[in-house]
């Protein structure tokens, strides 16, 4: 590509500045946005989270002191542990069944496209839609639990959206419905990427084709992977609307999520300094999970 | 060794272990996919004393539409009853401009990227890929006070505009990908017959460029008509689009829930994008799948 | 000029257009249950009767906590409602204070609202430095404990008369399937209940002391610990309500679901719905038949700064009419909440509200917990009882100990 980039380069006419002017032109909307909103609206986030707004902001610094209080707030934890177990839940179960799911389609069977089209087609939906209708199905009263005790199973529990241990549980069933087809497909190009020669060379040494694929597969398809862990967990940080469709952060404070305690605490609880600096909290933890994987495709790509 | 086959090019014996396998993990988990969607339907057809007795799972003894008239344009919030049909129209008066803007700025600006790069232009589409992660959280606030200073707070343009600039990332991405992918030869061609800028982008490019078009479109439309947290943040009640009307009309209650109601108003508002999805399947899935791997 | 203007066009309410342009005002409320809708539609209707503008209804479903993050976003985001309601207390503090707000003094003034306003504390809370923001519409206690004669009947007891009887009666309701104590999941009648308790169980001066002198330690005293217990006791009984809107919870009372439910006076509104007779359907025990004390919440209209004369005009219009007589019975009877003005007759007040209207008369009043705590305070308040109310291994010794550490750094 960069081979590519340079040859181009070396066409382009002598009249540089002209040239210049008309795709500087076209990217004033980029280095709007980039600058404008994502750098200029990131850094007066973080500078605001170091003072005692509240309902309006201000200048007035208290150093730490919103860092102090939101690290010993209880609902800030359990959001963050929240968080945590959904994340890692669901991101080792949506690459599992992703690419479960991928390789059973990738066996060359019929009706392929008919159960892609079912796999993915939540994926077109939204978290409220994802919500609502999961919320109806696991609803003790009507749900899945008061059927299974129709059928003569009357002990039969399952109602996780009133039980605060179990509340994570429905959010992950509704979370993965919507969310699997999309790192299937994405799988699946993975697959269809791999070259039939490897397939028939493991034929021919005779093994088995689940060892293949661990084995074999799954290490040549390390870049897929990465995307599409990548995806998964910047989609995870950014959980809200299915919290506040199925549950609304309960019962109690057992399905509270941090870009929830972000949105109360800057515009019901009118503490913006609070609010900021969970917001930066998370701002954090993204950084965390993306700088050792923009590392790596730096390094990738100098090599 | 003997047995090597192909994979799966041969039809096997239809009932074959592996077969059954195969399509029984595959039946199964299409149970899991499909249940809700089953849900929705029955019980959105279903009246209020057939779902209090009856399971969910059941079909309807007696269709009943009046579920899906309500839904679209009786139910209440507050003192409006005029259902989700308000909401559908806005999220429509919402999504096309921000379709038509939000793509058109994207194409062009990958279109810099891939083809008329400039010292820096790198730096900024890094600082814009990096705004993809960026949790919305972070940059709520200061978009209000953005919108404010530019009088578009609450007005579908200011909506139209926060949609922009979310789906810059990953819409510019897609595009450079695509640009840079077109023959080169291409280029030079239309520079040697004097073609600038804009000559090249509009007669050259957009022409071969249609797929990417319409895998950005589709990205766009499902994600503008699904978005709810813009909606509640930066628009006024007369403006919410459908997801947000539809969380206000499930969760009002006027004496007991109408689980029909709710269910009929779910799926209305889930029903563009589902349709986008399955009129342009392929399309959709070639252009998630390239926009992800590639990058 | 044109303050002049506003008054005269404010001050006779019957003004038949002459000069005055008619005027599309949206209002911003949060009332969207079936007896709160049939309520504020008694406004839009004298406004739109009495006047030449229209009333733009922008109701907000969902609780209170949804709809001020709208509400507020639009008027410091620059895109202002005509009117919106707000709790009485401090939620619009600040807004005032940055002068976002249309100062109604002027108008208060010129029609003496201090002279008929009662209790007259409500006009200090729309009071900031000296002027006021904000009419006060009507009172909402929420010290009151809704019981279904339909449930006792049905085990066969006697409708209790206060909290210790509804904790006897409950054992027995629990075994005939019923829930003693509906309990809706929304945060806000966990920290609502709790006040409820508070002020009935611990006693008018502990609740003082906490509420507007911030004293930690009798938040911490025997006093209040006694609340935690009772609220513990509450949450046993409670538990399995599994429903989540108020009139959901209510509506369990009313079908004889559930025994009773604490909620403040707006669920008369939710009986009156269903037809149901005060008295002889249902009972209402203020202060949990323990305390007859009630506090003043409730709700007052705030009027966004407009830069435009017509419109500010047409916003002292609807100021006007809300605390006009025949607005005030017409609303608050359908509301089921208490009239804010003292010379005004509801003869049509049910049972309950003829009870709460005798409190209101004696003075056994206090504050709502809204004015005494910013709403940052009560917003960790409000964590902490949800935590505590949906969790039963959460102990009461516990939540009492987090509870003083709010208080004591509580603004």
């Amino acid at each position: 590509m960069s081979s590519a980039r340079r040859a181009r380069d070396g066409a382009r006419p002598p009249i540089r500045l002209l040239r210049n002017l008309s795709s500087k032109l076209a990217a004033i909307p980029m280095v709007l946005v980039g600058l404008g909103v994502f750098v200029g609206g990131t850094i007066w986030t973080i500078v605001h989270s170091f003072t005692d707004s509240r309902l309006l902001p201000r200048l007035n610094w208290v150093g730490f002191d919103q860092y102090e209080r939101l690290w010993s707030t209880r609902r800030w934890l359990v959001s963050i542990e929240n968080l945590a177990v959904y994340g890692i839940v669901s991101l080792v179960l949506t690459m599992c069944l992703g690419f479960f799911l991928a390789a059973l389609l990738d066996r060359k069977i019929r009706f392929e496209d008919t159960f892609r089209t079912i796999f993915l087609y939540p994926f077109a939906l939204s978290f409220i839609v994802t919500g609502l209708v999961w919320q109806w199905i696991l609803n003790p009263d009507f749900g899945i639990q008061s059927v299974i005790r129709g059928l003569g199973f009357s002990g039969f529990n399952f109602d996780p959206l009133y039980n605060p241990d179990l509340v994570i549980i429905g959010l992950l069933i509704a979370g993965l419905w919507q969310g699997t087809g999309l790192i299937m497909v994405i799988m699946l190009a993975g697959l269809r990427g791999i070259d039939e020669d490897i397939w028939k060379a493991t034929r021919v040494d005779g093994i088995p084709i689940w060892k293949t694929y661990i084995v074999v597969i799954i290490p040549m398809m390390k870049p897929v992977f990465v995307t599409a862990l990548v995806l998964v967990t910047s989609g995870i940080v950014k959980l809200y609307d299915l919290v506040v469709a199925m549950t609304s952060g309960g019962p109690g404070i057992s399905s509270e999520v941090p870009a929830k305690f972000v949105y109360d605490t800057l515009f019901t609880r009118q503490n913006l300094g609070q609010g900021f600096a969970a917001s930066t909290m998370m701002l954090v933890t993204v950084a965390i999970i993306l700088i050792p994987w923009a590392y790596m495709q730096y390094r990738e790509k100098r090599q | 060794m003997t047995a090597v086959t192909p994979r799966g090019a041969k039809p096997q014996k239809a009932l074959s272990p592996r077969n059954i396998m195969l399509y029984g993990a595959l039946v199964i988990f299409s149970l899991y996919y499909l249940l809700p969607l089953y849900v929705m339907i029955v019980t959105s057809l279903k009246d209020m004393a057939e779902i209090r007795v009856g399971n969910i799972f059941s079909a309807p003894v007696e269709i009943t539409f009046q579920p899906w008239v309500k839904a679209w344009s009786q139910a209440c919030t507050g003192i409006n009853c005029d259902g989700l049909s308000r909401g559908f129209w806005n999220s429509v008066r919402i999504l096309i401009p921000s379709l038509i803007i939000s793509v058109s700025v994207a194409a062009l600006t990958g279109y810099v990227l891939a083809c008329w790069r400039f010292k820096g232009s790198e730096v900024f589409f890094g600082i814009l890929l990096l705004g993809a992660f960026i949790p919305y959280q972070v940059l709520l606030y200061p978009l209000v006070i953005i919108l404010r200073e530019l009088g578009l707070f609450g007005s579908l343009w200011g909506l139209v505009l926060v949609h922009t600039v979310f789906a810059m990332p990953i819409n510019v991405l897609l595009f450079r990908n695509y640009f840079v992918a077109l023959p080169e030869e291409l280029f030079k061609a239309a520079r040697v017959d004097g073609a600038g800028f804009w000559g090249i982008f509009f007669r050259i490019v957009i022409p071969m460029s249609l797929p990417i078009f319409v895998v950005s479109g589709i990205i766009q439309v499902t994600g503008i008509w699904n978005d709810f947290l813009f909606g509640v943040v930066y628009t006024r009640p007369e403006n919410y689009p459908m997801t947000v009307q539809l969380n206000n009309i499930v969760n009002s209650v006027q004496g007991v829930k109408e689980y029909n109601v709710n269910m009929a108003a779910t799926l209305l508002t889930g029903l563009v994008p589902l349709v986008v999805y399955f009129f342009s399947g392929k399309l959709f899935i070639r252009g998630i799948a390239a926009g992800a791997v590639k990058g | 000029m044109k303050k002049t203007f506003a008054l005269l066009a404010s001050t006779s309410l019957i003004s038949v257009g002459t000069s005055a342009l008619a005027v599309d005002l949206e209002v911003t409320h949060w009332w969207t249950s079936g007896g709160e809708a049939a309520a504020v539609a008694e406004f839009a209707r004298l406004f739109n009767e009495n006047t030449e503008h229209t009333w733009v209804d922008g109701a907000i479903a969902g609780a209170g906590g949804t709809a001020r993050p709208i509400m507020i976003g639009r008027i410091t985001g620059g895109d202002p409602m005509g009117a919106t309601q707000f709790n009485h207390g401090r939620q619009a503090e600040e807004l005032a204070e940055a002068g976002l707000m249309l100062d109604l003094t002027d108008l208060a003034e010129a029609e003496g609202w201090h002279d008929f306003v009662n209790p007259t504390s409500l006009l200090d809370s729309c009071t900031i430095d000296g002027r006021l923001y904000c009419v006060p519409i009507n009172i909402h206690s929420w010290q009151w404990l809704w019981l279904s004669h339909q449930a006792y009947e049905d085990v066969g007891l006697p409708v209790p008369t206060n909290w210790d009887e509804f904790i006897e009666a409950a054992p027995a309701l629990q075994e005939a399937g019923k829930i003693p104590l509906a309990m809706g999941g929304q945060p806000w009648q966990a920290v609502g209940a709790f006040g409820v308790m508070a002020i009935a169980l611990a006693g008018k001066d502990a609740w003082s002391a906490v509420h507007i002198d911030h004293d930690a330690e009798v938040a911490a005293g025997p006093e209040f610990a006694r609340v935690f217990e009772a609220a513990a006791q509450a949450r046993a009984f409670s538990a399995r309500s599994n429903v989540q809107d108020w009139n959901q919870a209510t509506n369990m009372v009313i079908s004889g679901q559930a025994g009773g439910q604490i909620m403040g006076d707006w669920a008369q509104g939710e009986f009156q719905v269903a037809g149901l007779v005060a008295g002889e359907d249902y009972s209402c025990l203020p202060g949990l038949g323990v305390t007859e004390i009630i506090s003043t919440g409730g709700d007052a209209f705030y009027f966004p700064k407009i830069n435009d004369p017509e419109v500010e005009a047409a916003q002292l219009e609807l100021a006007s009419l809300m605390i006009s007589p025949e607005a005030q019975v017409a609303f608050n009877l359908k509301k089921g909440s208490l009239p804010v003005r003292g010379d005004v007759d509801l003869e049509a007040a049910n049972d309950c509200m003829q009870k709460g209207l005798e409190i209101l008369a004696t003075g056994n009043i206090l504050p709502d917990a809204n004015q005494t705590f910013s709403p940052d305070t009560q917003g960790q308040i409000e964590d902490l009882m949800v935590e505590f109310w949906n969790d039963p291994n959460y102990t009461p010794e516990e939540a009492q100990r987090l509870y003083a550490e709010i208080v004591a750094r509580a603004d």
